[in-house]
């Protein structure tokens, strides 16, 4: 039961982070490479938040996420938008490298000091008992939620939201949707701006439960294989490999080697590429024209 | 044609022979001879720490040739070179630790398993394009890390595996001078052996994948083959730039090979320009300094010791911030400076180029 648990809980991480990988690959063909830091970069906004707001926990979270959306949307009105219409590959670098100077600058600024924002709040983190004898903490049960939460809210607004059809129209054909009004800038900037809430948020909810260091990023990357398994334009996909990438870790953590935790999702990401590289939901590219 | 940087007026090539020759001009022969005896003078007259310097530069010029073939010529993004750096020096590492076997023994080996993850790493290459291929061997590079660290905890060299220096006969490599040459010699046969790759069939063979591969494929050139070579001939190399890593430092750790390695060396083409071998020799030389740089900066500044602890962040964010710079205002990198530059003096008083038509 417990292992069902630990299961669950990571499959929810992992989907929660992979559906900001998933946003923006299917608006702007981009992969985000920076992801993971940006996710590390959400938590430490709720660091700073939880000292400014210690006795209103959720004034905090709320300004925490507030800000997280506006560097969602700085991130590509400063940078990835010189980027748009360049090549694919060097946009991807561009990510690389924002991922990189991101991590010097929280280094810089918070050091490499285990944080823990829930105590700053002073949230407590008590273990619920589960019908079955499993148990799982507050904010794992939270994570699990918000989960469901926001694939079930992206769902609904990229099937009928006004903004969310247009995102889908983005995705298909750029130039189409741009002769028909719709303003790709803002679509981009607004991709980036979710992406970076729901992996904040999941960086926010990793931190509360478990504390913060400067390794927070390599959960980021650890996410990705994920949304490639599932295929890098499909959310229910992105559902699925995060099932598959978390159930693949812990049982191999379990019954194989602790250490293997690392790799294993790369492992899984390998045989993903090998077997169906466009992954299980994903559309397969189209074939390359002369 | 094999390369059209911008040359004076008067010189013209008459047959193939000049036109694959690695030295064009007397001038260009010049300034390889004053590079070559500029180069051998360079440690009589070099401190210590800047003979290390210098022989930092030259394995990261290894590594970034290597890396500048594949991606650079051959077109195709590879994520994992670190991977490729650490089996290179794991090898030397559990050969001389577990076999004692000599260098010359060790290198050979490390480039024969550098060859063989080539065609490991290669082989997604066949179906995958790009992105996916880039995150191919970002996964392959995290197994081959996993590896090396198993093997670490395994036997119990948790710290890193120590190595001895490289002996022949009764002479020992120990010496800082020692090393400038050995390693200079390794570079500059990197150099060559890529100069010539390049001006060969299989050079223009890269070329053509890297500009479209469809269309490189209905010329008749074997695609699969020619990919597989590249990630061959560059894996070994890397390779072989790690086993000599890890010679020189004495000392092999998987913590030396992280991930940020493999981005230092993807900067390095990207800073230098891709493309070009100069680009992958100034870009190595660039980003080996980078931190040095910084740091001289910074302890010039009032009270330097109390940023002396933010000076790793304060690198990981310069070098952020100049990979950003690069990519986004310069994405020929250093060499296409180099070439404006040259094009600048060269077509002076005028600015442009005359237009095809107007040439004659």
């Amino acid at each position: 039961m417990q292992l069902v648990v630990n299961i669950v809980v990571l499959a929810a991480i992992y989907a929660l982070i992979a559906c900001g990988y998933v946003l923006i690959y299917r608006v702007s063909r981009v992969l985000n490479l920076a992801h993971g830091e940006l996710m590390m970069l959400g938590a430490y906004l709720l660091v700073t938040t939880a000292s400014s707001f210690s006795g209103n926990p959720f004034a905090a979270i709320a300004a925490a996420v507030v800000l997280s959306l506006l560097v969602g949307v700085l991130v590509y009105a400063l940078l990835m938008r010189r980027m748009a219409g360049e090549m694919v590959l060097a946009a991807v670098l561009t990510t690389v490298a924002l991922g990189i100077l991101l991590r010097g600058l929280m280094l810089l600024v918070f050091t490499a000091q285990q944080q823990y924002p829930g105590q700053a709040l002073a949230l407590a983190n008590p273990a619920l008992a589960l019908p079955g004898g499993g148990r799982i903490s507050t904010f794992a049960a939270l994570i699990v939620a918000v989960a469901a939460l926001a694939y079930g809210g992206l769902f609904l607004f990229l099937q009928f939201g006004r903004w969310g059809v247009r995102m889908r129209a983005a995705g298909q054909n750029p130039l189409l949707a741009a002769q028909r009004g719709i303003n790709l800038h803002a679509i981009y900037a607004l991709a980036w701006a979710i992406s970076t809430l729901t992996g904040s948020v999941a960086g926010m909810l990793i931190a509360l439960d478990s504390g913060l260091t400067g390794s927070m990023a390599v959960i980021g990357l650890k996410a990705f294989p994920a949304a490639l398994v599932g295929g890098l334009d499909s959310l229910l996909g992105a559902l699925l490999g995060a099932v598959i990438v978390g159930a693949a870790e812990v049982l191999s953590i379990q019954y194989v080697d602790p250490l293997l935790s690392d790799v294993v999702p790369f492992l899984v990401l390998i045989a993903a590429l090998v077997v169906r590289p466009w992954g299980l939901f994903g559309t397969r590219e189209e074939l390359d024209r002369v | 044609m094999f390369r059209s940087p911008p040359r004076a007026s008067g010189y013209f090539r008459t047959d193939y022979a000049q036109d694959l020759a690695l030295v064009q001009t007397r001038l260009e022969g010049v300034a390889v001879a004053a590079l070559t005896i500029a180069l051998a003078a360079f440690p009589f007259c070099a401190t210590a720490f800047y003979l290390d310097l210098a022989c930092q530069v030259f394995l990261a010029a290894m590594g970034a040739l290597s890396l500048m073939l594949l991606t650079g010529y051959a077109g195709q993004i590879s994520l994992g070179h670190a991977g490729l750096l650490a089996a290179g020096a794991f090898t030397a590492g559990i050969l001389f630790r577990e076999f004692k076997a000599p260098f010359w023994v060790t290198l050979p080996a490390a480039a024969g398993i550098g060859a063989v993850l080539g065609v490991i790493f290669g082989l997604p290459s066949l179906r995958l394009r790009g992105l996916y291929l880039a995150v191919s061997t970002l996964a392959l590079y995290f197994v081959v890390a996993y590896l090396g660290g198993e093997y670490e905890n395994a036997r119990g060299f948790s710290t890193g595996i120590m190595i001895e220096p490289p002996a022949i006969g009764g002479f020992t490599l120990k010496n800082p001078r020692g090393w400038y040459f050995a390693l200079l010699a390794a570079a500059a046969a990197a150099l060559l052996i890529c100069a010539n790759l390049l001006r060969s069939r299989t050079g223009r063979a890269w070329r053509a994948i890297r500009a479209h591969e469809t269309v490189a494929e209905a010329l008749g050139i074997g695609i699969a083959g020619y990919k597989l070579l590249a990630f061959v001939i560059s894996s070994a190399m890397a390779s072989l730039a790690g086993a000599l890593f890890a010679y020189y430092r004495g000392f092999v750790s998987v913590e030396a090979f992280s991930l940020f390695l493999s981005i230092q060396y993807i900067a390095m083409i990207i800073v230098g320009g891709m493309g070009s071998l100069l680009g992958a020799l100034l870009g190595a030389l660039f980003v080996t300094l980078l931190p040095y740089l910084i740091e001289a900066v910074v302890m010039r500044l009032p009270n330097a010791q109390s940023y002396a602890g933010a000076l790793f962040a304060l690198d990981y964010s310069a070098f952020g911030v100049v990979m950003i710079v690069f990519l986004v205002f310069e994405p020929l990198g250093l060499a296409g400076i180099w070439r404006r530059l040259q094009g600048y003096f060269l077509l002076w008083p005028f600015k442009y180029r005359p237009v095809a038509g107007m040439r004659k």
